[in-house]
């Protein structure tokens, strides 16, 4: 009875923190290998967390829907929502310094919050969309469904990971790290820089579209606080820093450990007297921002800090 | 004459790589002295060192009896130290008038306005243009804003960098009785140049630097008649 | 005609306003530290919570108990800049960026703590608008607000142009290597930066919760306009931001009047979208903005 509880709790705690790893990794791909400052992570998340339940649900007159199709399809649809958006975005700001693109991804991801709570004919507004599938909704229902969606996010995430670090040791890669590290040089040895940074960013929007419609999936139920910005932003934001930006081991690690905190704190704050737990979740914020500039200015390269992979001379280059 | 700067055994870079090496230095007071060699010789980075704008990493740097080695860029002016530097030497959206008044926040001259009257006896093109915005002027222009913003203050030694870079000839010569005239007032001036022949004809002493260090010091004729110099660097030269 | 002018000019020179006063100090602390900081909104709320605690002690009119928002927030900044932004100066300003999305996080959090997440009021029940002429009918807050902006601004041209400080915030900003060379005390001049930014932010943050409500996300709800004022106003170009903001304070709530027949141009809802709109077209034609600030 304790066990299974304890079980269960374990389930829900590593399909979130799956999720969160996948958004990591995402921002690492920006960030880490990039250099691209998303700060409207949320944006891309929801809209990817809209198109794939608007694609996958039922008909309703609540919302748009009855395309009815699997999941999978739905999925590829929030990544290319996503990726799209994520490429109107830095299409704007690609040639800009870094500030801009801060500035331009906290507008979309505001006016992506707007469109969604207004244009209820599309997504029903605050009340949300209900009755989203679960992956292999036929086959398992209940408390069994949970253990095979944890199987859903970590497949993902292992090919999100395995991607990435293709990407990552790949020529595309070592271009990106060197436009990163010096920009000028890079433009000096006849790289087009900004088209390496415009599919770095929607690269990373796609993905993270993908998390969103892993999370629309997961709870069935969809509406605009789901996609709060702050916790979703911010807290990725702290999880990559602390875990290791430009490294994807470091990403995932930053996910589940960040999530970890984050989770356990919960636990102790809903013990608390009402009045209490509310006050206390702010001062985990507070704690969780504090932890950020610590970071910052002690911890830059994080847990596990970014290691070059190998260059092979051999003849037969990767 | 007795020495106003000296420099010992100064090594500097940037990032932990050293620059120049072990150099030794000696302005005279009240003198021109000039600092010539090759590109990448390391003399701007010596102009640089001694107003604090590089990594030292040994060696000190003495201002009449004190040493200054270490102190901080904007420690320096107040005692009496002001330097032009070779690009973007004037603050370009404020006026001409505002740029030479910045020169006395650090160290303010007795009489303000009187030095503004001398500095503008300098620079006479200035006067039409104190309303104007920095940025506006020509190269030439601009030079005369950065030094006249320098001499403000009223500095014991000016360090200049290069201050005839990308001007045209008709300014070249001017820049060249300007020191002279920088002189006249009492100013010590030392200045690094890449036109070296039209630099050592005006100079007191010389030094030239090569690959990070001192190469042959002498006074300016010396350095004239010397072969290997003349060979060196006073061929490709104005 | 007077509907237009009670109902849609005047608050949208307040909201202008407003704007202006919130851009001038993210522009200054652009164009001077040379990042987007980000925690500038919650920098206006603090200021507002300020004053309102002050109310509670003190009940007089909010606008005469300024100091005391002032004063928190320039506290707040100051502590900010020395604990956070100073340690990170040297590296590339991404990370200063990043932190100021930090300090946005602490503040609010601090905010919501210290006086919880409820909207709370200055001044309860109804206030009476003022009339002029028999005809223009003007709420007391929006006639107190465009007129202490008009104030403030003029106040800020002469610091800028005239005052030894102000000249020395402007070559800073202009180029700080040369500043050092001539001299300047930066420390100094960043110091000022954020005396004034947090300053006109907290005056900003009142009015702001004067007209609406003051509650923890009152200055970040605020942050993209004031972001689009600075870049419409033109980078490290104080009185530009001021004009950026009342433009986008305009566009704003002009949007909304019915210029071509029955409806509102924009849907209400979609208000605070325009500043965005806005903003993109900069990027995308004229970063540098009307008065050719700098592009970072």
């Amino acid at each position: 009875m304790e066990w299974t509880g304890l079980l269960f709790y374990l389930v829900g705690f590593l399909i979130a923190g799956g999720i969160y790893a996948i958004l990591c990794l995402a921002l690492n791909i920006q960030w880490g290998m990039g250099g691209l400052f998303n700060a409207g992570i949320a944006g891309f998340f929801a809209v990817g967390a809209y198109a794939s339940a608007i694609v996958t649900t039922q008909a309703s007159e609540k919302h748009l829907g009855g395309f009815g199709l699997p999941i999978p399809v739905g999925l590829v649809v929030a990544a290319v929502v996503a990726g799209l958006t994520g490429w109107a975005v830095a299409k704007i700001c690609v040639r800009l310094k870094s500030d801009y693109l801060a500035m331009a991804s906290i507008g979309i991801a505001e006016i992506l919050r707007l469109v969604i709570v207004n244009e209820s004919w599309i997504t029903n507004g605050s009340l949300g969309i209900a009755n989203i599938p679960r992956p292999f909704d036929g086959l398992v229902q209940g408390r069994a469904a949970d253990f095979v969606f944890l199987a859903v996010v970590w497949a993902v995430v292992a090919m999100v990971y395995w991607m990435s670090a293709r990407l990552h040791d790949s020529p595309w890669g070592r271009t990106l790290r060197a436009i990163r590290d010096n920009e000028h040089a890079a433009r000096a040895a006849g790289k087009d820089v900004d088209w390496f940074r415009l599919q770095t960013f929607v690269i990373g929007a796609a993905i993270m579209g993908v998390a969103g419609g892993l999370s629309a999936h997961y709870f069935k139920f969809l509406s605009p606080s789901a996609t709060e910005p702050l916790l979703v932003t911010f807290l990725v934001w702290v999880m990559l820093m602390a875990g290791g930006s430009g490294n994807n081991r470091g990403a995932i690690a930053g996910g589940l450990g960040i999530w970890a905190i984050w989770s356990l704190t919960e636990i102790f704050t809903n013990r608390l007297p009402p009045e209490l737990a509310t006050r206390s979740s702010y001062v985990r914020m507070l704690l969780i921002g504090l932890l950020l500039q610590v970071v910052l200015q002690k911890f830059r390269s994080g847990l596990i800090p970014e290691k070059s992979p190998p260059v092979r001379f051999d003849g037969n280059s990767p | 004459m007795s020495a106003l700067l000296k420099v010992r055994g100064l090594t500097a870079g940037y990032g932990g790589v050293p620059v120049i090496e072990a150099i030794e230095l000696e302005v005279a007071e009240n003198s021109v002295t000039v600092i010539i060699g090759p590109n990448g010789a390391g003399k701007s980075t010596l102009l640089k060192s001694i107003f604090a704008l590089t990594q030292i990493t040994a060696g000190t740097i003495m201002l009449g009896e004190r040493n200054i080695t270490g102190l901080a860029t904007s420690e320096l002016v107040p005692i009496g130290i002001a330097a032009v530097p070779q690009s973007r030497n004037v603050f370009p959206s404020l006026t001409v008038s505002e740029n030479l008044d910045i020169g006395t926040y650090a160290a303010a001259p007795k009489d303000r306005d009187r030095t503004q009257e001398k500095i503008l006896a300098l620079f006479p093109d200035l006067v039409p243009k104190l309303g104007q915005a920095a940025g506006e002027l020509s190269g030439g222009q601009r030079q005369m804003v950065a030094i006249g913003r320098a001499l403000m203050s009223e500095p014991k030694l000016l360090l200049l960098d290069e201050p005839t870079a990308g001007l045209s000839p008709a300014y070249l010569e001017k820049i060249f009785d300007l020191v002279l005239d920088i002189r006249k007032s009492g100013v010590t001036i030392l200045m690094v140049e890449q036109n070296a022949k039209q630099a050592l004809r005006i100079a007191d002493a010389g030094h030239v630097l090569v690959g990070g260090r001192n190469f042959i010091s002498g006074t300016g004729a010396e350095l004239l008649a010397n072969d290997n110099v003349r060979r060196s660097f006073l061929g490709a030269t104005a | 005609m007077i509907d237009f002018i009670n109902l849609y000019l005047v608050p949208a020179l307040t909201l202008g306003s407003i704007y202006a006063l919130g851009a001038v100090g993210i522009s200054m602390i652009f164009g001077i530290l040379r990042f987007a900081h980000f925690a500038h909104g919650d920098v206006m709320s603090i200021g507002a919570y300020g004053v309102l605690t002050a109310v509670w002690f003190i009940p007089i009119h909010p606008l005469l108990l300024m100091p005391f928002g002032g004063a928190l927030a320039v506290f707040s900044a100051l502590a900010a800049d020395r604990w956070f932004y100073r340690p990170l100066r040297k590296l590339p300003t991404i990370y200063t960026v990043i932190a100021s999305f930090g300090v946005a996080l602490i503040l609010r959090s601090l905010m919501q703590i210290l006086w919880g997440a409820d909207n709370q009021v200055y001044v309860r029940g109804v206030t009476m608008p003022v009339v002029l002429f028999d005809t223009f009918r003007i709420s007391a807050l929006h006639a107190e607000a465009i007129v202490l902006t008009l104030i403030i601004a003029v106040a800020l041209h002469f610091f800028l142009t005239r005052s030894r400080t102000g000249r020395a915030m402007r070559a800073v900003a202009d180029d700080p290597e040369l500043a050092a060379v001539a001299g300047l005390d930066t420390e100094k001049v960043i110091r000022w930066t954020w005396v004034i930014g947090a300053s006109l932010a907290a005056v900003a943050g009142v009015f702001a919760g004067m007209d609406t409500d003051v509650h923890p996300n009152l200055g970040w709800n605020l942050l993209l306009p004031m972001f689009a004022a600075t870049i419409l106003g033109g980078i490290g170009k104080p009185m530009g931001a001021m004009a950026g903001g009342i433009i986008i304070g305009l566009a704003e709530e002009l949007s909304t009047y019915n210029w071509i027949g029955e409806a509102s141009l924009i849907s209400p809802s979609y208000k605070t979208a325009v500043g965005f709109i806005i903003m993109v077209v900069l990027l995308i034609f004229r970063p540098q903005g009307l008065f050719k600030g700098r592009l970072l």
